[in-house]
C-alpha cells in the first residue's frame, strides 16, 4: 500500500515547460504546489564545463533511462510491436526541466492556419480535399485567441528574434534582438531572396543579451559555444525551465519539488482525479499524493500512458474509431527534416561554432501560405538552415557514392568537415486513424506495468510532401552555389527511431468529447480537476517546431486551473457538439 | 626525433610559413608534395610536429616519442587475439593516411576496450527485457546480447571467416582481404550468433569514429590528433567574437581537462 500524504492544492507531474509553467503560475497565485520529477535535481551548476560530445550527444546522458521504461513500436495493427531498446533509437529528456533542457531553442509560433486547419482546408480547397482516413480537425481555439499565451511565454523565455515577414499579427515584438547572421546563413538568405522567398533569422531561446524576464529571472547572453542541442547550457544562456519557471516557483515558498519521484498512476473516483501515486526511486517507497487539482505535465508519451494505466478517459480503438486516449498521434520522424546537402570545394565555414537555434528560414511554403489546389499533398512546411556548431563524432557528411568507412571515407569526411551545408524541410504532419498509442500486451517496464505501444505508418501524403520539400531545398542549395548537391531519399516506411523528441497527440484538445480528451484549457472532459498539458494536446503536428506552442499551451492551462480553483469547480468550457 | 625527421619537419615549417593561407585539401596536397612517406612506423614526433606546426598550433609536444606507440592495458578484452582482430579492423575503418594517424595510433582500440567495460558496453540504460524477436531481420537493435558480447561475437566471427577463407587469422591477412570481410559483415552477408552481422559492423564503425573524435580523456583521440586533422578546436567557451568572420578561423584545440573548472 502506498503511504498517503497530506493533501495539497495542486500536484504536477513533470517539470519541463509544461509542468514548470503551470507550477510557477499557480505557486505565484498562492496555491500549494507539489511537482513530481522522475529524474534528478539539476541546475546550471550541473552543466558547467559539460562540453563533452560523447557523454551528452552520443551517450544521451540527460535522456530517459530506458532500462526503466521505453516504448514499443510497429507500423500497423497486424504487426507485433518491438521495443525501442537503445538510447541510440530513443530520445526523451529526463531530470529537472525535462526535454525543455536539451532542446535546441528554435522557436516558432504556429500559423493561424494550424489552429483551424480543417475549416481552412475546406474553405480554400473544398470539403472533398480532406483525405479519407485522416482525423484532421480544428483545435477549438483560434490564433487570435491564443496569441496572448505565445506572447507571455516568449517574454518568460526571453526569445530573441526578428519578425517573420509573412508572420501572423503579434501583440508585441520579440523581447530580444535576433541571433547573429553568419556567412553561411547569409548565403542561404541571399539564395532564398533570389528565388522570391522571404527569409528571416530563426527566433531563438539562445538569448542574445543578458535579459531579466517578467518574473525577475535572469538569462545570460549566448556565447555561440556550440554545446547546445542535447546539452544543458554551460552558461545559463539557453532559456529553459531551470533558469526560469522552476526558480520562479521556488521563490514563492508555495512550491515543493520532489525529484526521483516516478509517477505511476493517477487515482480516480470515476468523476474526479484524487491524486497521484508515485515511487521514490531512491528509497523504493511508494506514495499517494492527494490534491484538489492534478496536472499531467510530463512528456507527450508519458501523459498518454499515465491516463491509459489509470483508466481515465476512453482509450482509442482504431477498429471502431471510437475513444480518445491515444488518438491523433503524430510526430516528426525519418520522413521529416529531409532536404538537400551541399558540398563546397572552395569555401570553408566556421561550422564548429554555433548555437542550437542559430539559423535562418522562410515561411513562403508553409501551410498558411502555400497553394495546395494543385499539389498531391495537403499542408506545407518551413525551409531551414541551422548552424548548431558541429561536433566531430556526429557530423561526418560525405558526398553520395563515398564508402561509409576506410581510406576514401576518411579523406572526404575530413575535407568536407567544414565545407558542407544542409537545408531541410519541416512539413506539417497530419493525423490518421491508423496512427495511435495504446498499451503493449507483451512488454513491461521495470515495475511490471505495460509499455506504451506506438503504431505509426506513412501515407502518400507524407511521402509526397517530403518529395516536394526536398525539391525546394535542392533549388535553394543550387542557388547557394554548392559544387556537389545530394538530396535525401524519401523513406518508404517509418524506421522506429525516435530521435527528434517531437511527438504529439494522444490526449488532444478540442470542443467535442467524442474526438477530443481535453477542452482548450486542457481540462479533461472526463475528470474536471485533471489537466493534461503538453504536446499531447496537439491534434496534429504543425509545420514548425513545437516548443513555443507547448509553452503557450501551459500558460493557457495555468489560467484555466486558476479559474477552476477560484470558481470552485465545473467544466470551464462546455462541449460544443 | 631522428635527424632525418627533424630536417624534414624544419623544411616543412619553412614551406608552411609561405603557405599560411593554405588549408583543407591544399594542406593535404602540400604534405604529399614534400615526398614524405608516412607509411610504416608512425612516431609521435612526426605527427605531433608536422601536423601541429602546419595548423599553426602549439609546438610539437616533447613528451611524445617513438617509443610511445600508444600501448596501454586492457580491461574488457581478455584474449589478446580478440584485441588483435579489433585493432586490425578499426585501422581499416579509420586508416592512417596523408592527413594523419589512423585508429591504432589514436588509441581507438583502447577507447573501445574501456567503453565496452562500462555502462555503454553493458547496455546499462537500454531496455534489455525479452522476448527477443526478429534479431536477424531488422535494422533495429533487438539482440539479447549487450554491446560487449556483440563485439566479441562479431570479432570472433570475422576471425573464423578469415581462417576459413585464407587459413590465416584476421589480423594476419592483407588489408584488401580484411576489407572484403568487413564489407560482407557491413552488408549483413555473414552469419554470427545472437545478432545480425550488420548491427555488429555498425557498432564497430560507430565506436571507431567515437574513439577517433571523443575527448582524449576517454582514451582515444590521442594528442587531439583526431580533432587537429579536421581543424576542430575542442570545447571552447565562446565563439561570439569569431562567429561572424568571413574567413575560416583556425584555433588550437583544447580538451576538457583544459576547460572544466
Amino acid at each position: 500500500m502506498p503511504k498517503k500524504l497530506e493533501k495539497v492544492d495542486v500536484v504536477v507531474v513533470g517539470t519541463g515547460w509544461s509542468g514548470g509553467v503551470v507550477s510557477a503560475e499557480l505557486a505565484k497565485a498562492g496555491y500549494k504546489v507539489v511537482a513530481l520529477e522522475r529524474g534528478e535535481e539539476k541546475s546550471t551548476n550541473d552543466y558547467i564545463g559539460a562540453k563533452d560530445e560523447l557523454r551528452y550527444m552520443s551517450r544521451k546522458y540527460i535522456m530517459q533511462d530506458l532500462s526503466i521504461e521505453t516504448i514499443t513500436s510497429r507500423t500497423s495493427m497486424d504487426e507485433t510491436a518491438l521495443p525501442v531498446r537503445t538510447q541510440d533509437e530513443m530520445m526523451v529528456g529526463n531530470h529537472l526541466g525535462g526535454s525543455s533542457v536539451h532542446w535546441a531553442g528554435a522557436t516558432y509560433r504556429y500559423n493561424p492556419f494550424e489552429f483551424e486547419i480543417r475549416s481552412e482546408i475546406e474553405k480554400r480547397y473544398g470539403k472533398d480535399r480532406i483525405p479519407e482516413g485522416s482525423l484532421l480537425r480544428d483545435w477549438g481555439i483560434s490564433y487570435d485567441e491564443f496569441e496572448k499565451y505565445y506572447d507571455r511565454w516568449e517574454k518568460t523565455a526571453g526569445i530573441s528574434g526578428e519578425e517573420d515577414p509573412l508572420g501572423a499579427k503579434r501583440s508585441s515584438p520579440y523581447p530580444n534582438p535576433p541571433t547573429v547572421e553568419t556567412p553561411n546563413l547569409r548565403l542561404f538568405k541571399e539564395a532564398a531572396k533570389e528565388l522570391g522567398y522571404h527569409p528571416f533569422q530563426i527566433s531563438s531561446a539562445n538569448v542574445t543579451q543578458t535579459y531579466e524576464n517578467p518574473d525577475g529571472e535572469v538569462i545570460n547572453q549566448c556565447q555561440y559555444c556550440s554545446y547546445c542541442t542535447h546539452y544543458g547550457c554551460d552558461f545559463g544562456a539557453k532559456s529553459d525551465p531551470i533558469v526560469t519557471v522552476i526558480p520562479t516557483a521556488q521563490k514563492t515558498g508555495n512550491f515543493e519539488l520532489r525529484t526521483h519521484a516516478y509517477a505511476r498512476r493517477v487515482t480516480y473516483d470515476g468523476k474526479k482525479a484524487t491524486g497521484v501515486i508515485y515511487v521514490d526511486m531512491i528509497t523504493g517507497q511508494e506514495y499517494e499524493q492527494p490534491a484538489d487539482v492534478v496536472v499531467l505535465g510530463a512528456f507527450t508519451l508519458a501523459n498518454t500512458r499515465l491516463l491509459l494505466m489509470s483508466g481515465i478517459g476512453e482509450p482509442y480503438n482504431p477498429k471502431t474509431k471510437k475513444g480518445v486516449i491515444g488518438r491523433n498521434f503524430t510526430g516528426q520522424f525519418n520522413i521529416t527534416f529531409l532536404g538537400a546537402r551541399g558540398f563546397f570545394n572552395d569555401k570553408k565555414f566556421n561550422l564548429h561554432m554555433g548555437g542550437g537555434a542559430l539559423g535562418a528560414t522562410f515561411s513562403d511554403l508553409t501551410g498558411e501560405h502555400i497553394d495546395n489546389s494543385e499539389t498531391d499533398f495537403l499542408h506545407g512546411g518551413g525551409v531551414e538552415i541551422r548552424q548548431y556548431g558541429d561536433a566531430p563524432i556526429n557530423n561526418n557528411p560525405v558526398p553520395k557514392g563515398t564508402p561509409s568507412w576506410g581510406k576514401e571515407w576518411k579523406e572526404k569526411s575530413l575535407f568536407y568537415a567544414n565545407r558542407s551545408l544542409n537545408v531541410w524541410f519541416t512539413p506539417g504532419v497530419l493525423p490518421w486513424w491508423h496512427n495511435y498509442l495504446d498499451l503493449d500486451p507483451t512488454y513491461k517496464d521495470a515495475f511490471g506495468d505495460p509499455l506504451l505501444r506506438v503504431t505509426n505508418k506513412y501515407t502518400d501524403q507524407d511521402r509526397n510532401i517530403a518529395k516536394f520539400g526536398i525539391e525546394k531545398c535542392k533549388e535553394v542549395m543550387e542557388k547557394m552555389g554548392a559544387d556537389i548537391i545530394d538530396v535525401d531519399e524519401v523513406p518508404e516506411e517509418f524506421d522506429h527511431v525516435y530521435n527528434g523528441a517531437h511527438y504529439a497527440g494522444g490526449v488532444t484538445m478540442g470542443t467535442d468529447p467524442e474526438t477530443s480528451a481535453v477542452n482548450t484549457y486542457l481540462q479533461m472532459w472526463d475528470a474536471e480537476n485533471l489537466f493534461v498539458v503538453g504536446a499531447s494536446a496537439m491534434p496534429h503536428f504543425g509545420d514548425r517546431h513545437p516548443t513555443a506552442t507547448v509553452g503557450a499551451l501551459a500558460y493557457r492551462a495555468a489560467e484555466g486551473i486558476e479559474k477552476y480553483l477560484k470558481e470552485g469547480g465545473g467544466l470551464l468550457l462546455k462541449p460544443e457538439k | 626525433m631522428t635527424e632525418k625527421n627533424t630536417n624534414q619537419a624544419s623544411d616543412m615549417k619553412k614551406k608552411q610559413d609561405a603557405q599560411q593561407e593554405v588549408d583543407g585539401l591544399g594542406r593535404r596536397k602540400f604534405i604529399k608534395n614534400t615526398g614524405l612517406v608516412l607509411g610504416g612506423v608512425i612516431g609521435g614526433s612526426l605527427f605531433g610536429g608536422l601536423i601541429t606546426n602546419n595548423l599553426k598550433s602549439e609546438p610539437a609536444s616533447t613528451d611524445t616519442n617513438e617509443e610511445n606507440d600508444g600501448k596501454d592495458a586492457r580491461i574488457f578484452f581478455n584474449r589478446k587475439e580478440d584485441f588483435d582482430v579489433l585493432k586490425a579492423a578499426v585501422e581499416r575503418i579509420y586508416p592512417e593516411d596523408d592527413n594523419g594517424p589512423g585508429a591504432i595510433w589514436l588509441g581507438v582500440p583502447y577507447f573501445i576496450d574501456r567503453q565496452l567495460a562500462g555502462e555503454f558496453g553493458q547496455n546499462g540504460k537500454d531496455y534489455m527485457q525479452g522476448p527477443f524477436k526478429d534479431i536477424h531481420n531488422t535494422e533495429r537493435y533487438q539482440s539479447r546480447l549487450n554491446r560487449g558480447d556483440m563485439m566479441l561475437e562479431g570479432l570472433r566471427a570475422m576471425n573464423q571467416v578469415s581462417l576459413k577463407k585464407h587459413d590465416k587469422r584476421f589480423h594476419e591477412i592483407e588489408g584488401e582481404q580484411q576489407d572484403e570481410i568487413l564489407k560482407a559483415f557491413e552488408e549483413g552477408k555473414e552469419k554470427m550468433r545472437g545478432a545480425s552481422s550488420k548491427s555488429f559492423f555498425q557498432l564497430l564503425r560507430q565506436m571507431t569514429i567515437e574513439g577517433a573524435y571523443a575527448d582524449p580523456l576517454y582514451g582515444g583521440n590521442r594528442d587531439m590528433m583526431g580533432w587537429k586533422m579536421r581543424e576542430f578546436p575542442g570545447p571552447r567557451p565562446a565563439y561570439i567574437n569569431d562567429i561572424e568572420s568571413e574567413e575560416f578561423v583556425k584555433q588550437d584545440p583544447i580538451s576538457l581537462k583544459d576547460y572544466q573548472p
